[in-house]
């Protein structure tokens, strides 16, 4: 069986970028497994512009930005198998894959980077009653239809979710000549950068109904119509409020799960928040030397952190291969409080080296405006970080300096509270 | 005296900012709570531009389309205009990311460039 310093599965960006911070440390032998015919993940297919303000400093489209990488990566000797679907890994980090010329793959990765990415959930997980007609499909299917395949999905749209994929297609739809009725959002805020609702949906007076849901769906073989309701705090359908609106197609944008059933067949716990598994500060999961990244690990919404996030796993993995890592003595729990819903990472495990801050990501329960992050052991403040605003599509990141974290901490909270008096606290 | 509602896209905030217009000129600005507001909805109140993302047919293209953009942003009013013209339009593979596959799009002086490279589809 042949052995790899490193085995990469999936060729999105965060996968790239992992296999290319551990070249770029010194690490051979490495083969990259993407299951399309394509490499670069979902980015090809996000032809909009936004991407890259933070890793490059500067505006691309999805393509553009994965041609960064792309271009970098063909100018290495990194070894990319494409068509080719992993069906298993194991606890010895042995692989197997499969595809149409090489049949059954087996091999070993001295370390594994999971870089699967996510997928979209869909109707059966949010469950809308009603008939089963064609025409109801992802936005993310939808956009690849469009942008990548040359099909338009229909002609008379209604999308239901407002994240930014459903904004983003909501306008594509509507460039391309569909009739888009309207986006629904059963929560009281778009989940979507207020810039996507600005560009996407006021620039051409699409409607964005807040508090709305579909409770029915009509139609023998394409789909005819939909009912939309309004919804109360509760998520209760207020009657009396339904109406059927006339479409030939619906777009879920409904939110997106880490594609982890391989991860769950290594017997890796996932987090309940995340739906990822848990990692300490280099990524690395509860298995030495397999690692995760990107939106296999939570789901982001900016793809330069998934980029950055990635780069830390290839380098910690090329440290690991290259023994430059020392345990702590004790591990240090990292653990979200007040209006936070999770960390990652979930624990710090290694002496920080060079190391002079640990960069946390996190997530928070509702809008809040003017708030402080904190870190604390028990009731002792370690650093305080202020924000003007934090929103729960957007991911919040706050570095925490390795001089102020001491021995004795073994447990540290974070925390997102309103930066006065503070009574903003929980629901 | 007219009020156009602007909201910044500048930062999660959205604030609403309202710009006062009378005879053609701006006479009062108020909503924003940072610089980046109010010169957002100057801006956005003068002269609306947007970069247009779109796609482009391909023929004997490893995939049927080449996604593009412009160059530059274009005033918002011209996006649909020039989604005519881009829709009328073939190109032969392979397409090269920044080829400039349009030039001057409805007299604005910006381009319509690839952003993506498209090699020939295998065996043509
Ligand atoms: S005005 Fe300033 S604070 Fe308000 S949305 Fe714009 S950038 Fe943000």
């Amino acid at each position: 069986m042949k052995v790899y310093n490193m085995v990469v599965i999936g060729a999105g960006p965060a996968g790239i970028a992992a296999a290319l911070e551990a070249k770029k440390n010194g690490i051979d032998d490495i083969l990259v497994v993407e299951r399309d015919e394509y490499i670069g993940g979902i980015l090809p297919q996000c032809i909009h512009n936004g991407f890259g303000l933070e890793y490059f400093g500067q505006e691309l489209t999805g393509p553009e930005y994965a041609f960064e990488f792309i271009k970098e990566l063909k100018e290495t000797d990194i070894e990319v198998l494409t068509e080719t679907m992993v069906l298993d890994v194991d606890k010895n980090k042995v692989i197997t894959a499969l595809n149409r010329k090489d049949g059954v793959i087996r091999v070993k990765g001295k370390t594994i980077i999971l870089a699967m990415g996510c997928r979209e959930r869909t109707r059966e997980n949010i469950k809308i009653p009603g008939d089963r007609p064609s025409g109801i499909l992802s936005a993310g299917t939808a956009q690849r239809y469009t942008n990548i395949e040359g099909y338009m999905p229909g002609e008379k749209v209604v999308i239901l979710g407002s994240g930014d994929i459903g904004l983003i297609m909501a306008r594509r739809m509507k460039l391309e000549g569909a009739d888009v009725k309207a986006v629904l959002e059963i929560m009281p805020f778009s989940s979507g950068l207020v810039r996507n609702k600005v560009q996407c949906l006021d620039d051409f007076d699409i409607p964005l109904k807040l508090q709305h849901t579909i409770t029915r769906i009509e139609g023998k073989e394409r789909l005819k119509r939909v009912q939309v309701a309004q919804v109360d705090k509760d998520f209760n359908v207020i009657k009396g409020s339904e109406e059927w609106v006339n479409c030939d197609t619906l777009l879920l944008s409904v939110g997106l799960i880490p594609e982890n059933e391989l991860t769950k067949a290594m017997d890796l716990k996932l987090h309940p928040v995340t739906g990822g598994t848990f990692v300490n500060e280099n990524r690395e999961t509860n298995i030495e030397g397999v690692y995760a990244a990107g939106n296999v690990l939570h789901v982001h919404d900016l793809v330069d952190w998934v980029s950055e996030e990635a780069e830390i796993a290839g380098e910690a993995a090329a440290n690991y291969l290259n023994d430059n890592l020392t345990k702590r003595k004790t591990k240090i729990k990292i653990s979200p409080d007040r209006n936070v819903t999770y960390t990652v990472p979930q624990k710090i495990e290694y002496e920080f080296g060079d190391k002079n801050f640990i960069k946390i990501f996190m997530r928070v329960t509702k809008p809040i405006e003017n708030v402080k992050v904190n870190f604390k052991y028990k009731d002792e403040n370690i650093v305080s970080f202020p924000k003007k605003i934090v929103m729960p599509g957007e991911m919040v990141t706050a570095n925490l300096p390795t001089a102020l974290i001491k021995d004795h901490m073994k447990e540290i909270k974070v925390s997102i509270v309103k930066k006065e008096g503070e009574t903003n606290g929980k629901k | 005296m007219e009020k156009n509602d602007i909201i910044c896209t500048g930062c999660p905030k959205g604030c609403r900012v309202t710009v006062e217009v009378e005879n053609e000129e701006i006479v009062n600005i108020e909503g924003y709570e940072c610089p980046t507001g109010k010169k957002y909805a100057i801006d956005e109140y003068k002269n609306p531009t947007r970069i247009l993302p779109t796609t482009i047919r391909v023929k004997n293209g490893e995939f049927p389309l080449v996604p593009v953009k412009t160059a530059e942003p274009i005033p918002k009013a011209l996006l649909i205009k020039a989604m005519n013209i881009i829709a009328k339009k073939e190109v032969k593979a392979p397409v090269k990311i920044g080829d400039v596959l349009i030039q001057d799009i409805l007299n604005t002086g910006v381009n319509i460039v690839a952003t993506r490279n498209i090699d020939k589809k295998a065996g043509v």
